[in-house]
């Protein structure tokens, strides 16, 4: 039966924006936990961690997204665990942004000066205190907006869940659809739900890299 | 407590093929002032990197303050609480205002409480002269600021030697005194100096003994008096035709 396009379901696909959100927050904070190490251990001075990482970023940057969620949905399985849409979803993207930002804060570090890293090392500072309050504060600045930029690419990322039958907001809109047959309307919505995601946070991080420049150069 | 600031003993270091130190012997006496000059390549900032072991060596020993740099263990940490350095390009951290420079490493290494290591650094921040920055940032201040920063921040960690690669040489000419006037005052109060320079005045006010390098080996040493006024070497006197 296919019936109208109502009020009834432009709240759903709202308030499947929800999950969307849910998924692109774990994914971008484990994958914000799982990218630092990935970045120290590509930046470290053992060649064996330096390997392992590279080997890791090539593996995640050189799969389609797509296979990676498929491989952890059956992979699951394979394991003995239950199958379950979200934990899938949110380890496989996990993994994918652990690559990702892994990659772009390596070069963030890499592109502190040589000299400030020598100088915290003639002031006697651990490894830790020199990454702590020294390089990383500077890395990070300009590492900024890529990684927001990368987030905006991870929020869109999780529509793939949906393929793996996870109900965010795309997948939201395949139902009402089907119900519908009104696709360009029920995905015309999807998309400006989208955009009402992606684009403050484009501009969030053109406001963040101006301040920061600001509190540098002054 | 031994006599002996520094003891290198047959000392090499390569880059690559590159034989950067050759058979490096030098032994620096507590207080003493050394200056090291020589062309570009010669080694010389290679040699007194290696004394704080920005610069791992290949083969022979250092002893500082009576630590053997080599022996391993927390030697080297040991060392560089011990070894303050300057830098040709300042290298102060430009996300930290100058007090928060100056305070990092004693509180973090020293694991001096705040009050005190910020007491102690605006001591030395008024000692080269520039307490009034102590909030700024680094990027607000001249080249000659900084460099006197950096020395200020070096000297917080209470060093017993003072290690200086080419101070000035990244300044321009008018703030290059100030700098030097800084050094100079250190060098009456009785801190053990090594320094890389071209400043010949400097060397001539200061220094107990100057070096001159070339290709990685010490060519020759002498007070200043006579290193100016006798060298012996042939590629020496070049050097300072050149630079005269």
């Amino acid at each position: 039966m296919i019936r109208e396009f109502s009020s009834a379901d432009i709240l759903f696909i709202v308030s499947a924006v929800r999950w969307t959100l849910i998924l692109s927050v774990i994914a971008f904070l484990g994958g914000a936990i799982g990218g630092l190490a990935v970045a120290l251990a590509r930046t470290a001075q053992g060649r064996l961690r330096r390997r392992i990482a590279a080997g890791f970023i090539q593996v995640f940057q050189g799969t389609p997204l797509l296979m990676q969620l498929f491989l952890v949905y059956f992979g699951l399985a394979v394991l003995g665990l239950p199958i379950d849409p979200l934990l899938a979803a949110a380890v496989a993207l996990t993994l994918h942004a652990s690559a990702y930002l892994g990659e772009i804060w390596r070069g963030a570090i890499e592109a502190v000066p040589p000299g400030q890293t020598e100088a915290a090392v003639a002031l006697s500072l651990s490894y830790r205190d020199r990454m702590r309050h020294v390089v990383l504060p500077q890395a990070m600045r300009l590492a900024t907006a890529p990684t927001v930029g990368f987030l905006v690419q991870l929020i869109k990322g999780t529509s793939l869940a949906s393929i793996i039958g996870f109900t965010e907001l795309t997948r939201a809109g395949q139902i009402i659809n089907n119900a519908t047959f009104k696709p360009f309307l029920v995905f015309g919505t999807v998309a400006a739900l989208y955009f009402v995601l992606c684009w403050p946070l484009s501009l969030l991080a053109r406001h963040m890299e101006a301040r920061m420049r600001l509190a540098i150069t002054r | 407590m031994t006599e002996h600031a520094i003891i290198m003993r047959a000392v090499n270091k390569y880059y690559g093929a590159y034989h950067a130190l050759v058979d490096i012997d030098l032994t620096v006496s507590r207080g003493e002032r050394i200056v090291i000059c020589g062309p570009s390549g010669s080694g010389k900032s290679t040699l007194i990197r290696t004394i704080n072991q920005l610069e791992p060596i290949e083969s022979g020993t250092i002893v500082v303050d009576g630590v053997e740099l080599t022996a391993g263990g927390d030697n080297v940490a040991r060392v560089r609480q011990d070894v303050g350095m300057v830098f040709q390009s300042f290298n102060l951290f430009p996300h930290m205002t100058v007090l928060e420079n100056c305070v990092l490493a004693p509180m973090k290494t020293r694991k001096i409480p705040r009050a005190e290591a910020e007491a102690t650094a605006r001591k030395y921040l008024e000692r080269v002269r520039i307490p009034e920055q102590a909030d700024k940032y680094p990027a607000q201040l001249s080249g000659g600021q900084q460099q006197r920063v950096a020395i200020a921040r070096a000297l917080c960690m209470k060093p017993r030697i003072m290690l200086f690669d080419e101070p000035t040489s990244a300044l321009d000419p008018e703030m290059v005194k100030e700098v030097l006037d800084t050094m100079i005052d250190l060098a009456r109060e009785g801190m053990t100096m090594l320094c890389v320079t071209h400043e010949m005045e400097f060397a001539r006010a200061v220094a107990d003994r100057v070096i001159f390098m070339d290709k990685g080996v010490i060519v020759e040493e002498n007070a200043p008096a006579e290193f100016f006024g006798n060298p012996k070497n042939e590629r020496l006197q070049n050097f300072l035709g050149q630079i005269a």
